[in-house]
């Protein structure tokens, strides 16, 4: 649902844009890559640790290997070779090798005939071991344990990471203070939940060249690590990303079974197929970091703040994954959209024995902002202020440096706060509802991608776009960017058509292939509509250029007197003086051909120069306030949000189906990190790997949401944009909390907030003698 | 083995050497390439391998392929006209209704069926029908609003 929509100054952009491939996802039609057969195509199966935590003495493949219809079975000794997302941190192996790390881990695989064969053949295979210490729980690792998880853990711990950060002096700022309030927050492990299970197909040919295609958010990642372990070069590799069935950061690491499935495929000589059953899926994870975290905000009496003191220890199971990046995120997503000039955070990441937690929407922002906005409602009430008031006081300017040397370019979070107070009609409803309802606000700010690119070699851009025209008018694009389903392949053929004025049936972007898409680094971080656009928009005005030197010859005009019209190109205030896109095309390719054109983009330097200082920062940032509105059921203590009132800042607004699309399933996510999604274990064995227990909101729990997009131009930005993927999520989580808090006058620290904690808050509060409301 | 499975799909007769545990979703995938149809949760709880068994909804991943026997199975295929869209689907596509897709085809079966009993439902009606339908990249908003935009000729 949207706000009367402002005028457009584009042809296409800034309008509603039907995602350019949805007529072959709504009739079937759309090819994911579990569609794909290839003839002779074996099975792969993959056998997993029962384990938590063991040393593998012996790994049998004698019988399975001399089963009928087996083609190959692998161990950890044959690839051996570390890998990981982030350079730094190579601590994954396709199969394990010397130890499972976790109930899940791949500790064999087979490639057969057909599926029965395969389990059989998995059956048959006897593992041998010592089982070691199982560590469940992050606070078990903190210091030096009986048999580390990883040899690279810091001081014989299982800490994979810790982050020391002070700017400023929080303690002086502390002493200072007139109001000083903590929280201590703790949060379950959520997952993405994408319906599309993993799957990769993997052909090895007599040529000398590997084709993966695999259901990947990344996949120029997943060719450098095909690379590095397998030992060929990248050249001889070529990966195709076909439709992916969402991924919200589970498809966004190299993931072993890709390069099991690569190495089976080398192996047999056959291509094979590794496709995932969902409690693949779950064992997988990457999902959000399970969270302790401490807040506290040092405020002066009229609540500006001035320091932030906060620390986090979060579960990292298994592997690295994203996890530096995500122990920066942690501390430094917790500041903006707000002032914050002395700032102290320690953030540690350790490794369990549990499923790897990774990257996952709104990455490493979505706990701390959470607990962070808690602490402001509390601030406020403790200062006597509304919350949209203590915000606003506390809003970061536009084009300003926080204390941790962020570039801050547009914000208008103030537009943001206004707009989401007047459509939510707060001053109407805040602590003046009656017991039971509650209206609430939390604030969002996210990186409108990452400055830093994941690899530093070769120095190149972060995205190239390539587009080709030959004669029958058609513009191919070229570009590794990855549509998951958020709409990318749409924006970016609109970017090319607005600019060089063609229809958007002219443009068609082609599959995701090494062999012909320029590197685009990947749908992560929220990086594709600034990157690519930008890129994109660099690409088309070259072609633009190449055609508009040829509407001059053609119509003897100089270039600097024409404009791009729809399909044509027009003397400026002649318009009976034109040509048409076609006659501009054919007469530029008289000597030349089909025409090419390129356009890339780099992230301009920034950042400090202490360490970790790129972590965090970005080209733009986005800005969110969002109001809720719960009802809540005392006796039960079920609640149901009725309705968000979601306001954000992503810059100028390119299509606005995506954007809602992008804010309302955010809203859904964030509710269900909210009010019940859970990765729940007995100590390290995850007991709810199902969709039919872990459950995802279904259509009667959604709100209204009215998105309210109130961006100015981003000076940088596409066209003046900036990201919707991930932002969106942010605020969902706080403004409900707070909503409660209006509701029933108790406060949520932890998360998810089943209806039983509501039950035992509201009986809290009432033996501590502290009515709400008139109760 | 048991005799050939005889079943009517998308309007064709089929008869497949299938075995007693193949599942309904299985032998539409695998044997039959009809992969329109999608494999989620293999639970029963996502509906992304939703068809029509005798024309109504029926969850694939939790059917045998033998209990279809006689009956007329549908598939996205089968309700899909050629190389066009029918009200449901072009409903999808202006609204926004599918993002990643892989949920769709499932979602189109379910909403497919229920204009076809009901041409005018109420919101509540649509949501009850579709709630046996996971999606994770829409928040249903938009899903909703192509289903009530089909059954108002896509007027709204």
């Amino acid at each position: 649902m949207s706000a009367a929509e402002p005028p457009r100054e584009y042809r296409l952009l800034g309008g509603r844009i039907p995602y350019v491939e949805g007529p072959l996802k709504v009739t079937g039609r759309a090819e994911y890559t579990d569609d794909i057969k290839r003839p002779g195509m074996l099975v792969g199966g993959l056998l997993r640790s029962p384990w938590p935590h063991a040393r593998l003495r012996a790994v049998d493949v004698t019988k399975a290997r001399a089963m009928p219809g087996v083609y190959a079975v692998l161990t950890g000794d044959r690839y051996p070779t570390p890998f990981g997302v982030l350079p730094i941190t190579h601590d994954e192996t396709a199969i394990a090798v010397g130890k499972a790390r976790y109930i899940g881990d791949i500790v064999a695989a087979v490639a057969a005939s057909d599926e029965r064969t395969a389990e059989a053949a998995l059956a048959a295979i006897r593992v041998e071991v010592d089982p070691l210490p199982e560590y469940a729980d992050p606070q078990m690792g903190l210091g030096p344990v009986a048999e580390p998880i990883h040899a690279r853990g810091l001081a014989g711990s299982n800490i994979q990471k810790e982050v020391v950060q002070h700017f400023g002096d929080v303690d002086a700022a502390f002493a200072l203070a007139r109001h000083a309030i903590r929280v201590r927050g703790n949060f379950a492990g959520v997952t993405h939940g994408f319906t599309e299970p993993m799957a990769t197909i993997a052909e090895a040919t007599p040529d000398g060249r590997l084709t993966v295609w695999s259901a990947t958010q990344v996949p120029h990642y997943l060719h450098r690590a095909l690379s590095e372990v397998l030992g060929i070069p990248m050249h001889r590799i070529r990966v195709i990303k076909p439709e992916v069935g969402g991924g919200f950061g589970g498809k966004s690491d190299p993931l072993p079974h890709e390069i099991v499935c690569a190495a089976l495929a080398l192996e047999t000589g056959r291509p094979v197929k590794i496709r995932f059953d969902r409690e693949d899926v779950f064992l997988t994870n990457h999902g959000r970091h399970p969270t302790q975290n401490e807040v506290r905000i040092a405020a002066d009496a009229e609540g500006k703040i001035l320091a932030y003191d906060i620390q986090a220890v979060i579960d990292g199971g298994a592997w690295s994954s994203f996890g530096t990046v995500t122990t920066y995120y942690n501390g430094v997503l917790a500041m903006g959209p707000y002032r914050v000039p002395n700032f102290r955070y320690r953030g540690r990441r350790v490794y369990t024995n549990k499923p790897p937690s990774g990257a996952m929407r709104a990455h490493g922002g979505t706990n701390i902002r959470y607990s962070v906005e808690v602490a402001l409602d509390e601030l406020a009430e403790a200062v006597g202020v509304d919350p949209f008031d203590l915000r606003a006081r506390n809003a970061l300017p536009p084009h300003s440096t926080t204390v941790n040397e962020f570039r801050i370019t547009s914000t208008s979070f103030r537009a943001c706060l206004a707009a989401s107070r007047s459509k939510s009609g707060w001053d109407g409803k805040f602590r003046k509802l009656p017991y039971g309802e509650g209206i609430g606000l939390g604030a969002g700010f996210y990186i409108s991608g990452s400055n830093s690119p994941i690899h530093f070699t070769p120095k190149m851009p972060q995205c190239t776009v390539h587009l080709k025209v030959d004669m029958d008018g058609g513009i191919a694009v070229h570009c590794m960017q990855a549509d998951i389903g958020q709409g990318s392949n749409t924006l970016l053929a609109a970017i090319v058509a607005e600019v060089v004025g063609a229809d958007l049936e002219r443009v068609h972007v082609i599959r995701v292939d090494s062999d012909v898409s320029p590197v685009d680094l990947g749908s992560y971080s929220s990086r594709v509509t600034f990157m690519m656009g930008n890129a994109a928009r660099r690409a088309a005005e070259d072609l633009k250029g190449q055609l508009l030197r040829a509407a001059s010859e053609l119509t003897g005009h100089p270039v600097d007197q024409l404009v791009v019209g729809h399909e044509r190109i027009e003397v400026r205030h002649r318009p009976d003086r034109s040509v048409s896109f076609l006659e501009a095309l054919h007469k530029a390719m008289e000597k030349v051909g089909a025409l090419t054109a390129t356009g890339a983009y780099s992230s301009p330097p920034m950042g400090g120069t202490f360490k970790g200082a790129r972590a965090g920062t970005a080209p733009a940032y986005s800005f969110a306030a969002y109001v809720a509105q719960v009802r809540v059921d005392a006796e039960t203590g079920v609640f149901q949000v009725d309705h968000v009132w979601a306001a954000f800042d992503c810059g100028r607004v390119l299509n606005r189906l995506a954007v809602e699309g992008q804010i309302e399933g955010s809203v859904h996510m964030g509710l269900g990190q909210l009010m019940g999604e859970s990765m729940n274990y007995r100590t390290t064995r995850l007991m709810n790997p199902s969709l039919l227990e872990y459950k995802i909101l279904a259509p009667q729990q959604m709100p209204k949401v009215d998105c309210l997009l109130v961006g100015e131009d981003d000076p940088e930005g596409p066209f003046g944009a900036k990201e919707a993927g991930e932002g969106p999520l942010v605020a969902t989580l706080p403004a409900v909390a707070n909503a409660l808090y209006d509701a029933v006058g108790v406060r949520f620290y932890d998360l998810p907030i089943t209806p039983d904690k509501v039950v035992k808050g509201i009986e809290e509060r009432r033996r501590s003698g502290r009515a709400w409301k008139g109760e | 083995m048991s005799a050939p499975l005889k079943v009517r799909i998308n309007g064709q007769p089929i008869e497949s050497p299938c075995p007693d545990e193949r599942i309904l979703l299985d032998l539409l995938r695998e044997d039959l390439n009809l992969t329109g149809t999608k494999r989620g949760c293999d639970l029963g709880t996502c509906g992304c391998c939703t068809v029509w068994i005798d024309g109504r909804p029926t969850l694939s991943c939790l059917t045998l392929a033998r209990s279809a026997e006689g009956r007329e199975v549908t598939t996205i295929e089968g309700i899909s006209p050629g190389t066009g869209m029918n009200d449901v689907q072009r409903a999808f596509v202006e609204k926004g209704a599918t993002q990643c897709g892989f949920c769709t085809p499932g979602f189109v079966m379910t909403a497919t069926a229920l204009l076809r009993d009901r041409p005018h439902p109420s919101r509540e009606e649509i949501v009850r029908a579709i709630s046996g339908n996971l999606c994770r990249c829409t928040g249903y908003t938009k899903i909703i609003e192509a289903v009530e935009s089909a059954a108002s000729g896509g007027t709204s």
